[in-house]
């Protein structure tokens, strides 16, 4: 397999979920692709269709939502044609996942032991006892002291960040080829969260396996992305190279959410950060047009109707009227 | 854990001191226990010379202590109705009705865990809607008439089950069912409950996550956690099904001490009366501590501490 080989190929995913008010349109046309050894950052405020999409992906969709894709390959398999059973031998083995709350994440009846190694010995014909040094090993990679002992503990008698990082180990053991962390730090202390994206990040570059980041802390983004698609109200309005996104933002919102960071040196103390006027629109029902209109400063009339995609030479495409000059289509 | 089994243990060991005081005391609640031994009509010299034998001319805390330490060494007493000691007789229908309500337990969980789960599995669907009806069903019969329909359908229609007695394993078959299926649709409640709020919990979707198959999912990471406290539902319900078996002892005919409590209210069988009230006492507090340790056991948060 060569290392720029595409893991992971989204085209036009679409999430609906059957409320009492009409249908939700949680994900819209989304299409992305990651490569081996590429982190892909998906961005966007709570409720932009971030967590669904990484759901829709592992196949972990509520029964009420609807996943439907024109393509939706993971190492060119065709994950709209696989059975329950081969989803099964995929996820935690091919693919894996890493949720946002460590807390809950963890059965609270098992130890740390039979969780880290339940799963390699379904998809792996190996005895226990070479299940246990594997998770010994990456609880070790994890940067967890003493790990032989942490076997035989409960998930209760760690804390937040042991956990999420037992949860990381837990997502490697199988050696998987995509990583999908959803808002990994997001319930942990702040000096841990960095620790934890250190960790994450490290051992992304380390094992050169394809990773999709979800978080709403473009700081984190800034730090470790190569390529970033930001989400808005269920659909992907810009994605590109992480430098070019942040160097040139072509999008009002991606701009809008630029100017809601802090930059050292650039924001003076006690100086007013930007903020995004308005709210998130609903997305139940016909959904037709620029979904960020009413927030938008640039909006025009035609904005209500079908929105163009823009592409750069750098691979940067935004899902808006202005094109790359700021001049109007 | 063992600071809590002991702890839990001296707190049991108190209920029950305190359970014997109040069943030594039953023999005061219908007034003079000596005139009602006596009978009606009964002469004053009868009453002191019943009151005399079975020593209620001492004072009472000496009465409670002599008949505690005699029934800490084993002696439990003669019936005054059966002229028999107490023990013998009461510990040979204890057998049956052990047996009738563990196998009566049994089958309400050998019914309610499968169907429990199902309704949870299928939540609001015609699965769960029937799971919900033959529930509904156990609560709403009267037990006695369950039974009867029992026999009607096992023993004179198709001949396959005895209507009376306790003397084969097929004797305890109708009598379980009919008891069981009366104590299942409150375990089904409570494990369809228990399962539906743990098969939407986070860890919950991690093992699925992991790829692990659908039978770990539902057995080992869901139900594990939705059974705790089915074990404690299950040591109570334990305690009620032998002390509420009189109605199918009677009409199946099982020769338990139901029936013999029963019979020692109905001829004023004090000696009787106290220990079975004592014994029944005993043996929930007894369930309950045996539950209060399985719960901590099944929970890792109170055992590993």
């Amino acid at each position: 397999m060569s290392s720029n080989e595409t893991v992971l190929d989204v085209q036009g995913l679409h999430v609906d979920i059957r409320t009492a008010g009409g249908v939700l349109h949680a994900v819209r046309d989304v299409s992305f692709q990651v490569k081996r050894g590429e982190t892909l950052c998906l961005v966007g405020e709570s409720g932009c269709g971030k967590s669904m999409t990484s759901l829709a992906i592992m196949s972990l969709l509520p029964k009420i939502a609807h996943r439907s894709a024109r393509r939706l390959t993971f190492l060119a398999e065709d994950l709209n044609l696989a059975g329950k059973k081969r989803i099964n031998d995929l996820r935690g083995n091919k693919m894996a996942m890493i949720f946002q709350d460590p807390m809950t994440a963890l059965n609270p009846a098992y130890t740390i032991g039979d969780q880290l190694t339940e799963h390699y010995l379904h998809h792996r014909e190996t005895s226990a006892g070479q299940a246990r040094s594997r998770a010994v090993e990456l609880l070790e990679k994890v940067g967890i002291a003493s790990a032989a002992q942490r076997l035989g503990q409960y998930p209760h008698q760690l804390s937040g960040g042991l956990r999420q990082r037992v949860m990381i180990a837990m997502a490697l053991m199988c050696g998987p080829e995509l990583l999908i962390a959803d808002e990994p730090s997001t319930a942990l202390d702040v000096t841990i969260q960095a620790q934890i994206l250190r960790v994450l990040a490290d051992l992304q570059a380390d094992l050169g396996i394809a990773m999709v980041l979800i978080t709403h802390d473009l700081g984190v983004v800034a730090r470790i992305a190569d390529r970033v698609a930001v989400m808005y109200a269920g659909e992907v309005v810009e994605d590109g190279p992480a430098q070019e996104i942040f160097a040139t933002p072509q999008h009002p919102y991606t701009q809008g959410l630029m100017r809601c960071i802090p930059v050292p040196g650039r924001t003076p103390p006690g100086g007013k950060l930007g903020t995004i006027p308005g709210v998130v629109p609903s997305l139940i029902g016909n959904l037709q047009g620029c979904a960020f209109r009413d927030r938008c400063e640039w909006a025009k009339s035609i904005c209500q109707e079908t929105v163009p995609v823009h592409a750069s030479a750098a691979g940067q495409r935004w899902r808006c009227i202005k094109n790359q000059n700021g001049a109007f289509a | 854990m063992l600071a809590y089994t002991f702890k839990r243990l001296g707190l049991a060991v108190l209920v029950a001191l305190t359970v014997s005081i109040i069943a030594y005391l039953l023999l005061y609640l219908s007034g003079d226990p000596a005139i009602a031994l006596a009978g009606e009509g009964a002469r004053q010299a009868d009453i002191e010379m019943i009151r005399h034998t079975y020593g209620l001319d001492r004072p009472l805390i000496v009465q409670y202590g002599d008949w505690l330490w005699k029934l800490l060494q084993g002696d439990f007493g003669i019936s005054v109705y059966f002229k028999t000691e107490v023990g013998p007789l009461i510990f040979d229908k204890l057998k049956t009705t052990l047996l009738l309500g563990i196998s009566a337990l049994g089958f309400a969980l050998l019914v309610s865990v499968p169907l429990g789960i199902l309704a949870a599995l299928y939540k609001n669907s015609w699965i769960d809607r029937i799971c919900l009806a033959v529930a509904v069903l156990g609560q709403a019969l009267p037990n006695f008439f369950f039974a009867l329909l029992l026999i009607m359908l096992f023993s004179i229609s198709w001949h396959m089950l005895p209507v009376s007695g306790s003397g084969t394993w097929q004797h305890f078959v109708m009598p379980a069912i009919a008891l069981g299926y009366y104590v299942a649709p409150a375990f089904m409640r409570l494990i369809r409950a228990g399962m539906i709020e743990v098969l939407s919990a986070d860890y919950i979707r991690t093992a699925r996550a992991k790829g692990l198959p659908a039978r770990s999912v539902i057995f080992k990471h869901a139900l594990r956690n939705a059974i705790v406290p089915v074990v404690a539902l299950a040591a109570v319900q334990l305690g009620f099904l032998l002390g509420g078996s009189v109605v199918i002892e009677t009409i199946f005919a099982l020769d338990g001490l139901g029936y013999l409590a029963y019979q020692s209210i109905t001829f004023k069988d004090y000696p009787v009366m106290q220990i079975i009230v004592l014994l029944l006492s005993a043996i929930y507090v007894l369930l309950t501590l045996a539950s209060d340790i399985a719960n901590a056991w099944l929970d890792p948060r109170i055992r590993v501490s």
